[in-house]
C-alpha cells in the first residue's frame, strides 16, 4: 500500500525511529505479577540485554491485543496450554530448534511431548498450576469441596463472588460442574451451560482477574475464582481463605514461554528462554508466584514451604484436574455467544 | 425595587456549593491521609510515615514511574505544542479568512475529536494504524494525542480572536507592515492569552489521557496514566496514594502559579466586545 | 462548542488569501488520523468477522443483525428483537443521564453562587472547583473507589456516627458508576453555567422583582431561560463523555454490568474478538452522540434567536 510507505517514511524521519528495535533488547508480553523484578534485573546483568515488559490479564486478552496490531512488537509471550495450540493454529508462533537452547534438556520429561506443542518447537514450560476458587472462612464455615459454591452458592455467599475474566477457564469449570465434556456440540448440553451461567451470574458480584487477589484480601469478595499460587499469596497477605479442590474436578494449566512470529529480537528471546530453563532462575519464579516449575533440578532452590502448601496438594477424594480444551469454530462460536450473554 | 431582597442570593445555594466542594475534595483528601499511613495494608492504620513517598523515588517501581512520567511529559509538551500551532493557524484561517464555502464543514472537522467518543477514537485509531502498518510505539501515541488536542487548543484561541477587531491588522497593513510582521507584532501579542490557555488545555488533556493511549501504545511504552492503571487494577497500594498526592500538590501549585501569573499579565486588551457591565 | 460557528466578525485582507494554507494542517491531521479511521470503522462494521479476531473482506449486515436481532444460542432460531445490547445502550444512556442530572442539581447552584461573588473571591472559588479536575481522571476514579468501598472510610464514618448499621454496598453497583461519572465530569457542568450566569444581566431580575415576582419565580421564569445555553452546554459536556465512559464502569462497577465503552473495548481487547460487531456498536454510539449534538445545536440556535 502506498499509504504504508508514506507513513513509515514519515516515521523514519522522526526522532522516535531511533527507538526502533535494535539488538540487545527484549520485549516481553507477560501475565501481570508473574515474574520477580529481581530476576529480570539478573537477566539484564548477565546478558546486557535491555528488557521491557507489558502485562495482560487473560489468555484471550493477550490473543486479542496481538491480533489488533501488537504482533511484531513483542518477542515472547506466556500463553497457557490451550492458547499455545490456538496461536500455533493461527500461525502466530515462530519455531526454534532444541539445539538452540543449551538448557533444553532441563525440561522435565513429562513436559516435553505435550499435546499442545509436540516436542516443544515453539514453547518452553514456564509454570503449571490449577484454577479453582477460594472461600473466606470467616464468612462461610460449610463444605467447600463442590463447584456449587461458585455456580449455585449458599445464601450467605451469594452476591459476594468474584469470577476470573477468562472465558476458557470459566466455561471449563462450568462444564465440570455440569459433568459435561468440554467442547461438546450437543445442543442440550450447551443450552444447560448457558442456563447455568445465566443463573450463576445473579450470584456474582464482579468479574476480574487482576483484582482476584485483592478482593479476597480486602474482603470485598468472600469467594473468588482464582489460581492456586495467587490464592496462596492472598492467604499470606492475611486473607483467611481456603483453596478448594472440588469433587467435580478443577482446571489445570501450564503456562509456556513462546517465541512470537516476527519477533524483533529473536536472539534475545532465545537467550531469555534458555535463561528460564536454568533451575535456579525458574525456581525464583516459582518462589515468587508459588506455582510449580516444569524443569528438572529446581527442588534445591525452592522454599521448603511451597512443597507443603495446601494450594499445591489436592486433598484425597478431589476430582480430577482437566486442561482447557480447544474447540472447533462452530462450538467456539456458541461459547462466544454464551460468554457475551454472561458479560452483558 | 423591593427593598431587602437580594436577587443574587438564593437560600441553599451556598450550602450546595460547600457540598459540591466537599464531594470534589473528599476522595482526594482521604487518599492524601492514607498515603501517610505506615501500614502496607490500606485497611488498617499504623501511624504516620513518609515511607511511601520515599518508595516512589527509590522503590522497585520507581524506575517504571520515572520513565512513564518522562514519557507523559515529553508527549504532552510535543503534542500540545504541535496542536497549538495547528490550532492557531486554523483559528486565523477561520476567523480572518472571511466567509467561504465549507466553513461549517471545516469547523465540524476541527471539532471532530471532541464529538467522537473517546473509546471510538481509540479503537478506530488502533485499527487504522494496524491497517496501514504504522508501528505502535511512542510515535503512535504522539500522533493520536496531537489529533485530539487540536480542538482543545483551538477553542480558547478561537474565542480570543473572535473578540479582537481586525482594524488593528488593517492599520498595520496600511503602514506597509509585512504579513509576518503583522502576525508577529500585532496578532501574537493580542492572541497570546488565548494561545497560552489553549496550550495549557491541550497539555493537560494529553497528560490526562488514558483510554486512547492504552490502545495505541507500543510494546513497553508506558505513560503515567497507563502505568498507574496497571498498578491500581490489582488493588490500591499505598505508594499509588502517595503518587496521587504528589500529583495533586503539583496541580495545585501549577494552577495557583498560573493564577498569579495571569493576574500580573492581565492588562487591558483591545477588543470590540462590549465592556463587562456586570459588577 | 458550536456557538462560535458564526460568520467572521471581520475580514482581514491580510490573512484571507492564505486561508487554505492556514487551515490545511488542521484538515490534514484530523482528516487523515481521525476521519479516515472512523470511516474505516464504518466499513469494518459491514464486513464479516474472522474467527478469533480480525475481518474478512466480505460485505454483510451480520454485525448490525447481531445487535438488533436475537437468533438464539445457535443462530438458527426465528428472529426476535435482541434486547441485550439495546439494554446496554439504554443503561448507558440512563447512567449518563443520571450523572448529568446529578451534576446539574449540584452544579447549577454552585455555578450561580460563584458567578455572583465579587470579582476577587470569584476567581478563588472557581479555582477551588477546577483544581481537582487537574488531577488525573484515573486517580480521581480510584480515590472514589477507595472512599466508597464496603470497608472504606465513608462506610466506617457513617457507621461510627450511627447513621447506618450495615455498610452501604455501593461498589460494583450502578449507583457507584453514576457517582463515578458525576465525580469525573462535574466541573464540565459548573464552568459553562458559570460563564452564562456571569453574563446574565441582573437588571432583568430587578425588573421582575419590581413587578412583585418572588425570587424563586424569577429564577425559574427568567434566570434559567436566559442562562439555558450554558445549562445545555454543561449537560452536553457531561453527557457525551459519560456515554462512552470506560474507567468508571470498569473500576467502580466491577466490570460486571457492561456499558457501551466496555462492550466496545471487549470486542477488540477482551475475550470475544468480534471486530465488525465492535465497529457496529461504535457506529451506533457515534450516531447517538451526533443526535444529541444536533438537538444541542438546535437548542443553541433557538436560544440565540430568543
Amino acid at each position: 500500500m502506498a499509504l504504508k510507505y508514506l507513513v513509515s517514511g514519515a516515521a523514519a524521519l522522526t526522532l522516535f525511529a531511533g527507538q526502533a528495535m535494535a539488538d540487545g533488547k527484549l520485549s516481553i508480553y507477560h501475565w501481570f505479577e508473574y515474574i520477580p523484578d529481581e530476576l529480570l534485573a539478573k537477566f539484564e546483568a548477565e546478558t546486557g540485554i535491555e528488557v521491557t515488559m507489558d502485562t495482560y490479564d487473560s489468555n484471550e486478552a493477550m490473543l486479542a491485543a496481538l491480533k489488533a496490531g501488537k504482533m511484531g512488537s513483542y518477542d515472547v509471550a506466556v500463553p497457557g496450554d490451550y492458547m499455545v495450540e490456538i496461536m500455533i493454529g493461527e500461525g502466530m508462533l515462530d519455531t526454534f530448534d532444541s539445539s538452540e537452547l543449551s538448557n533444553f534438556g532441563n525440561i522435565e520429561d513429562q513436559w516435553v511431548d505435550v499435546s499442545f506443542d509436540l516436542g516443544r518447537s515453539h514453547s518452553i514450560p514456564y509454570q503449571w498450576g490449577s484454577t479453582s476458587f477460594s472461600v473466606n472462612r470467616d464468612v462461610y464455615a460449610g463444605d467447600i469441596n463442590t463447584t456449587s459454591i461458585l455456580f449455585d452458592p449458599p445464601a450467605e455467599l451469594s452476591g459476594k463472588i468474584n469470577v476470573l475474566d477468562s472465558q476458557g477457564e470459566v466455561i471449563a469449570l462450568a462444564s465440570l460442574h455440569l459433568g459435561i465434556p468440554q467442547c461438546s456440540n450437543d445442543r442440550d448440553q450447551l443450552k444447560a451451560l448457558d442456563d447455568l451461567l445465566q443463573s450463576a451470574k445473579s450470584h456474582w458480584a464482579s468479574f476480574g482477574s487482576d483484582v482476584a487477589k485483592d478482593v479476597l484480601v480486602s474482603g470485598d469478595a468472600a469467594v473468588g475464582m482464582i489460581w492456586n499460587g495467587f490464592s496462596s499469596k492472598a492467604r499470606e497477605e492475611g486473607a483467611n481463605i481456603e483453596y478448594s479442590f472440588p469433587n467435580e474436578g478443577y482446571v489445570v494449566w501450564m503456562d509456556n514461554v513462546v517465541l512470537l512470529k516476527d519477533a524483533p529480537n529473536r536472539d534475545s528471546a532465545i537467550a531469555f528462554m534458555d535463561f528460564l530453563l536454568e533451575p535456579e532462575n525458574i525456581a525464583a519464579v516459582t518462589n515468587y508466584a508459588q506455582y510449580t516449575a516444569g524443569v528438572k533440578g529446581v527442588s534445591e532452590y525452592l522454599e521448603p514451604a511451597l512443597a507443603v502448601m495446601p494450594e499445591n496438594n489436592p486433598r484425597d477424594g478431589a476430582g480430577a484436574g482437566a486442561f482447557v480444551a480447544v474447540c472447533d469454530e462452530a462450538t467456539q462460536t456458541v461459547y462466544d455467544q454464551i460468554w457475551t450473554r454472561l458479560r452483558s | 425595587m423591593n427593598r431587602g431582597v437580594d436577587l443574587r442570593r438564593y437560600f441553599g445555594f451556598f450550602p450546595m456549593t460547600l457540598l459540591c466542594l466537599f464531594i470534589l475534595y473528599a476522595p482526594l483528601i482521604i487518599v492524601t491521609v492514607y498515603s501517610l499511613n505506615d501500614s502496607r495494608s490500606i485497611t488498617s492504620w499504623e501511624g504516620i510515615s513518609l515511607r511511601w513517598y520515599a518508595e516512589i523515588f527509590t522503590g522497585p517501581e520507581s524506575e517504571k514511574f520515572r520513565k512513564a512520567a518522562w514519557n507523559s511529559l515529553t508527549i504532552a509538551v510535543m503534542a500540545a505544542t504541535t496542536a497549538t500551532i495547528i490550532a492557531t493557524a486554523a483559528a486565523i484561517g477561520m476567523i480572518r479568512g472571511g466567509s467561504f464555502r465549507g466553513k461549517s464543514a471545516s469547523f465540524a472537522l476541527i471539532s471532530l475529536p471532541i464529538m467522537v467518543p473517546e473509546i471510538v477514537t481509540a479503537v478506530a485509531t488502533l485499527i487504522f494504524f494496524s491497517a496501514i502498518g504504522f508501528k505502535l510505539g511512542t510515535l503512535s501515541i504522539l500522533v493520536a494525542h496531537i489529533v485530539f488536542c487540536i480542538p482543545f487548543a483551538y477553542m480558547p484561541i478561537n474565542a480570543r480572536l473572535q473578540g479582537i477587531d481586525a482594524s488593528y491588522e488593517e492599520a498595520a497593513h496600511d503602514l506597509y507592515a509585512s504579513r509576518w510582521q503583522i502576525f508577529w507584532h500585532v496578532m501574537m501579542p493580542i492572541m497570546s492569552p488565548g494561545i497560552i490557555s489553549g496550550f495549557l488545555l491541550a497539555f493537560i488533556i494529553s497528560l490526562d489521557d488514558f483510554i486512547i493511549t492504552n490502545f495505541v501504545k507500543g510494546a513497553g511504552v508506558e505513560t503515567l496514566p497507563t502505568a498507574i492503571f496497571g498498578s491500581v487494577k490489582q488493588g490500591i497500594k499505598p505508594n499509588i496514594m502517595a503518587l496521587s498526592t504528589l500529583l495533586l500538590l503539583l496541580s495545585i501549585l501549577l494552577v495557583t502559579a498560573s493564577y498569579f501569573v495571569g493576574q500580573r499579565r492581565e492588562k487591558p486588551v483591545p477588543t470590540n466586545q462590549k465592556p463587562e457591565t456586570e459588577a | 462548542m458550536a456557538a462560535n460557528i458564526g460568520t467572521g466578525r471581520a475580514v482581514s485582507s491580510t490573512f484571507a488569501p492564505l486561508r487554505i494554507w492556514l487551515l490545511l494542517p488542521g484538515w490534514l491531521s484530523i482528516g487523515f488520523f481521525l476521519l479516515i479511521p472512523v470511516l474505516l470503522m464504518l466499513v469494518y462494521s459491514f464486513l464479516t468477522k474472522e474467527f478469533r479476531g480480525g475481518v474478512i473482506w466480505e460485505p454483510t449486515l451480520a454485525a448490525y443483525d447481531q445487535f438488533f436481532f436475537d437468533r438464539g444460542l445457535f443462530g438458527d432460531d426465528p428472529r426476535r428483537i435482541e434486547w441485550k445490547y439495546i439494554s446496554i445502550f439504554w443503561r448507558s444512556i440512563w447512567q449518563a443521564g443520571g450523572a448529568t442530572l446529578l451534576c446539574l442539581i449540584i452544579g447549577f447552584p454552585t455555578a450561580f453562587f460563584i458567578a455572583t461573588r465579587p470579582d476577587r473571591t470569584k476567581v478563588i472559588w472557581l479555582l477551588l472547583v477546577t483544581v481537582p479536575y487537574w488531577v488525573n481522571l484515573l486517580i480521581r476514579t480510584v480515590s472514589m473507589k477507595f472512599l466508597i468501598r464496603d470497608n472504606g472510610p465513608m462506610n466506617d464514618f457513617l457507621q461510627y456516627i450511627g447513621l447506618i448499621n450495615e455498610p452501604l454496598q455501593l461498589i460494583n453497583t450502578n449507583i457507584a458508576v453514576q457517582i463515578g461519572l458525576f465525580y469525573s465530569y462535574l466541573p464540565f457542568m459548573v464552568l459553562p453555567i458559570f460563564a452564562a450566569v456571569e453574563r446574565y444581566n441582573f437588571t432583568l431580575s430587578e425588573a421582575a422583582s419590581d413587578l412583585y415576582a418572588d425570587k424563586w419565580t424569577i429564577l425559574r421564569r427568567i434566570v434559567i431561560p436566559v442562562v439555558s445555553p450554558g445549562i445545555f452546554a454543561g449537560c452536553i459536556l457531561v453527557f457525551v463523555p459519560s456515554l462512552g465512559a470506560f474507567l468508571a464502569p470498569d473500576l467502580l462497577g466491577g466490570a460486571k454490568s457492561f456499558m457501551i465503552g466496555s462492550l466496545i473495548e471487549e470486542q477488540f481487547k477482551g475475550n470475544i474478538g468480534n471486530w465488525p460487531f465492535g465497529a457496529a456498536s461504535s457506529m451506533i454510539l457515534l450516531s447517538l452522540v451526533l443526535v444529541a449534538l444536533f438537538f444541542y445545536a438546535r437548542a443553541q440556535s433557538q436560544g440565540e434567536r430568543a
